[in-house]
């Protein structure tokens, strides 16, 4: 943040030399500024599963029908992720353009077996006989999961396309700051895993 | 094959009542006409590069404010007819379905169609000349905003002669918005109409957040910027934290109608109560997003018309960012009937009792600077000295209402109409009229027709007080919001047809405002100073209309209204000339991208409504590839060379 503020006084003397690198200094603290609304965004949705969390109308409850250890695995590849993605960002203060996109694509990879992992486990519930509309606590939970299952899937799409940007142009302010934001994001939505996956299948199977 | 087209279009069109047939028939002819004339002058291709594809936030602001008052014209069409329906019992001029359609279209429109986009209209109009910028800080997303807005109300129109109009109020509680009870698209047409435009809501908030805290001009520290930047400023926080809270809430009410979740319903295990907590936690706020920027308005147009410094600047600070905290703690308020623990209500009684001592601050900050002050009656400063009684009256009968005892008497009741159009239409509607006709000349370089002015502002005010007072005692004589028709014997007629004429009267003081706006388009005063009221703060330094990088120099900010003291300093000789020093102006490229990612969102939002999963799909991919697009996009800003930016300053008169 500190840096942020002193660019941009920085700024006004030189407009010329610093305009850009400004400008992405400018679009990184846009960014935080939209996780704190994607965190209001989950807030709601967490909120509203509080609420819920209870209401099974006579169908299956959670604990009858979560299996942790598929979800404790899940949870490690995320958390992993969220380590290489933070490798990946060495490797771009030290200028390495390789290393950077190796990391970033171990990281994608594991993003995508997370998703794997969701789709299945969905795709169990529902043989189960548990779906958006057998009651309350399980809207309450697809949705809460999903939302969080699309923004990681959103993601992944972002970084492929971070990908081929760092393959064609290398590191510039533009791509830095591209690669700052994504890493932004896939560290929140390891955080809001956490909260998930305490408050869903801890606190569910308890 | 004949018949199943025929049973599409009756199923698909509106079809049966003779106000909405002619209502499509003029909207046909409206469209052919604008295809017309574009068409003829050849103006489609200007109509795209210098309007659709602008990133220009003059421009984008200039957008707003158009559709803004389309949308008060199709808003306050709404409510006419409805006033003419209660005029006398027994009318049978609507019919209760139609009733009902009109009262939740006039409801969404007015908040979220009309009094947002025009506060949008005045950010993007106002705060980067204030700042010293010379646009916002993501130029790119506050197209997107605009679009966004814009096809979000017209999916929302649409419904108007496709698929039947949302009937479930304005705030669609379930289980009344539900499947069982509003069958068919027109509630998905509220729901998506919002949802899409509600994204550009919050990507403005976020835009206007930074810019107002990195993009000020040198010099001005966050306690030297105008109290309009400061509420806009408070209106955008509250705006991050409301609308995802929106979002949500829409979302899960869709997922009920579409995928047959249970959130709100009354059966598999749904909570329809949480809906109103959820929906009034974004819509308590929203009231003050909208009125706070009226706040800020306020403020400049009593400094600069009184010619004084705001009186207690530190003061209207503190109160103004208080109220973006405050607000999000009142929320209940709307439902003190519905039987939570008297504790839960009378914690969002006092909270809301509160609310009233920032508002009363602001009150006085503007009364003690007119005080001694030498006040010049123009049409800003006569809209804001209208504001002062009416809002206060609204503000006393919102503490009223939030005694929570008595709120059982008053609850949903003609009283609590009266309530909140009292601060709405004093509030939000003055303050933002005050606002256009201030900065009117800065925009278009013209000022508006006193004369006419003066009609539409004493129609409106006259027009208000006869409509809206007897409401207050129909409240009290017990008739409730919603009704589309009473009988003789309740006694109701006189007030409501009194009502009624100041319903027209307001109605008429509008057509005199479309006139002034098309008459002083002509006529109108022309601003060649750039400074036509004796203004304070930095967007009157420039040209009117400010040219499209704004500051040919970036301005240093020494005190609170800089331009002011600049003036001071230059009228007894103590100015000290700095040597000016053009430079090349770094600008964003225009771009069609937001003009196309808005309309991929309308096809995805037209699918939703119609719960076409394909057509949904095809929109949905059209905004992610647009999105892959701009991401692989770098060629997106360009330098205005010195002798570019010494021309056009030559040809607005100033030299460098």
């Amino acid at each position: 943040m500190q840096q942020v503020a002193n660019n941009h006084e920085h700024g006004h003397a030189h407009d010329h030399e610093h305009g850009h690198e400004d400008h992405e200094q400018l679009k990184v603290l846009g960014f935080w500024i939209f996780l704190v609304t994607d965190c209001i965004l989950f807030g709601s949705l967490f909120a509203t599963y509080a609420v819920l969390m209870h209401s099974y109308a006579g169908g299956p409850t959670g604990k009858e029908l979560f299996e942790l250890p598929g979800v404790i695995a899940s949870t490690f590849i995320l958390l992993t992720s969220s380590f290489t993605s933070g490798l990946a960002i060495l490797a771009m203060n030290k200028g390495k353009v390789k290393e950077l996109i190796g990391w970033l694509v171990v990281t994608a990879l594991l993003g995508l077996s997370f998703i794997g992992l969701e789709i299945s486990e969905f795709t169990h519930l529902v043989h189960e006989g548990a779906t958006m509309s057998t009651s309350a606590f399980w809207s309450a939970f697809f949705t809460l999961v999903g939302t969080h299952g699309v923004h990681v899937s959103v993601g992944l799409f972002w970084m492929v396309a971070i990908m081929m940007q760092l393959r064609r142009r290398g590191l510039t302010p533009v791509t830095r700051r591209k690669v700052t934001t994504l890493s932004l994001y896939w560290h929140f939505l390891d955080v809001v895993w956490i909260f998930l996956f305490t408050v869903v299948y801890l606190m569910g199977v308890m | 094959m004949w018949e199943s087209l025929k049973e599409f279009a009756s199923w698909f069109f509106v079809t049966g009542d003779p106000l909405i047939y002619g209502a499509m028939v003029s909207i046909a002819l409206t469209m052919v006409a604008i295809v017309f004339v574009l068409t003829k002058y050849k103006k489609w291709g200007w109509l795209w590069r210098e309007w659709l594809t602008t990133v220009d936030h003059k421009r984008i602001g200039i957008m707003y404010l158009i559709a803004s008052l389309l949308m008060l014209f199709r808003g306050g069409v709404d409510a006419l007819l409805m006033r003419v329906q209660l005029a006398f019992p027994n009318l049978e001029f609507l019919h209760s379905d139609h009733y009902n359609a009109i009262f939740t279209t006039h409801g969404t429109i007015m908040i979220l169609f009309m009094a947002m986009p025009m506060m949008f209209g005045l950010f993007n109009m106002v705060v980067p000349l204030q700042l010293g910028a010379r646009d916002v800080a993501y130029p790119f997303l506050n197209a997107v905003s605009f679009w966004l807005f814009m096809f979000g109300a017209m999916l929302f129109n649409l419904s108007f002669v496709i698929g039947g109009s949302p009937d479930a109020g304005w705030l669609s509680y379930p289980p009344l918005s539900q499947n069982d009870f509003s069958p068919g698209p027109g509630q998905n047409f509220w729901i998506w109409g919002i949802q899409i435009s509600g994204i550009g809501s919050l990507a403005t908030g976020i835009n206007f957040i930074v810019t107002i805290l990195k993009m000020r001009a040198p010099g001005m520290k966050l306690m030297k910027m105008p109290m309009f930047s400061w509420s806009v400023l408070s209106s955008c926080i509250m705006i991050i934290f409301a609308f995802p809270i929106l979002t949500v809430t829409i979302a899960l009410l869709y997922l009920d109608r579409f995928a047959g979740a249970h959130f709100f319903t009354m059966d598999g295990g749904g909570n329809p109560m949480m809906y109103l907590n959820l929906i009034w936690m974004w819509g308590h706020p929203e009231v003050y997003i909208v009125v706070v920027p009226a706040f800020g308005i306020f403020s400049e147009v009593v400094a600069t018309f009184a010619k004084k410094k705001l009186f207690g600047y530190t003061s209207m600070v503190i109160a103004v960012m208080g109220i973006s905290i405050l607000s999000f703690f009142t929320w209940a308020h709307h439902f003190f009937t519905m039987g939570t623990s008297a504790n839960v209500i009378a914690f969002f009684a006092i909270t809301t009792m509160l609310i009233a001592i920032p508002t009363g601050v602001k009150i006085f900050n503007w009364l003690f600077t007119m005080y001694r002050g030498k006040i010049s009656f123009k049409q800003p400063m006569m809209w804001t000295i209208a504001f002062i009684p009416c809002f206060v009256v609204g503000g006393a009968t919102g503490v009223m209402l939030a005694v929570a005892p008595a709120d059982y008497q008053y609850h949903n009741s003609y009283f609590l109409i009266a309530h909140f159009h009292q601060v709405l239409i004093g509030g939000v509607v003055f303050g933002y009229l005050a606002g256009i006709y201030y900065w009117w000349p800065k925009l278009f370089g013209f000022k508006l027709d006193e004369k006419l002015g003066a009609w539409g502002f004493w129609l409106w005010n006259i027009g208000f007080y006869v409509c809206f007072m007897p409401q207050y005692a129909l409240g009290f004589m017990g008739m409730t919001r919603r009704y589309y028709t009473y009988g003789w014997d309740l006694g109701w007629e006189p007030l409501n047809l009194v009502s009624t004429v100041g319903a027209f009267l307001m109605g008429a003081g509008f057509v005199f405002q479309v006139w002034q706006i098309t008459y002083s388009i002509k006529h109108g005063e022309r601003d060649t100073t750039g400074d036509p009221w004796n203004g304070r703060t930095l967007e009157w330094s420039i040209p009117s209309p400010a040219p499209f990088y704004n500051f040919a120099v970036v301005p240093q900010v020494k005190e609170l209204d800089d331009f002011w003291r600049v003036k001071e300093e230059k009228a007894n000789g103590t100015y000290k000339e700095e040597p000016v020093h053009l430079e090349p102006i770094h600008m964003p490229k225009n771009s069609g991208l937001p003009f196309i990612m808005s309309f991929c969102w309308f096809i995805a939002g037209f699918g939703f409504v119609w719960e076409w999963t394909w057509m949904a799909a095809i929109g949905m991919v059209g905004v992610a590839l647009v999105m892959w697009a701009r991401s692989f996009q770098y060629d997106t800003d360009y330098y205005v060379p010195v002798d570019e930016v010494r021309r056009t300053e030559a040809s607005l008169g100033r030299v460098y």
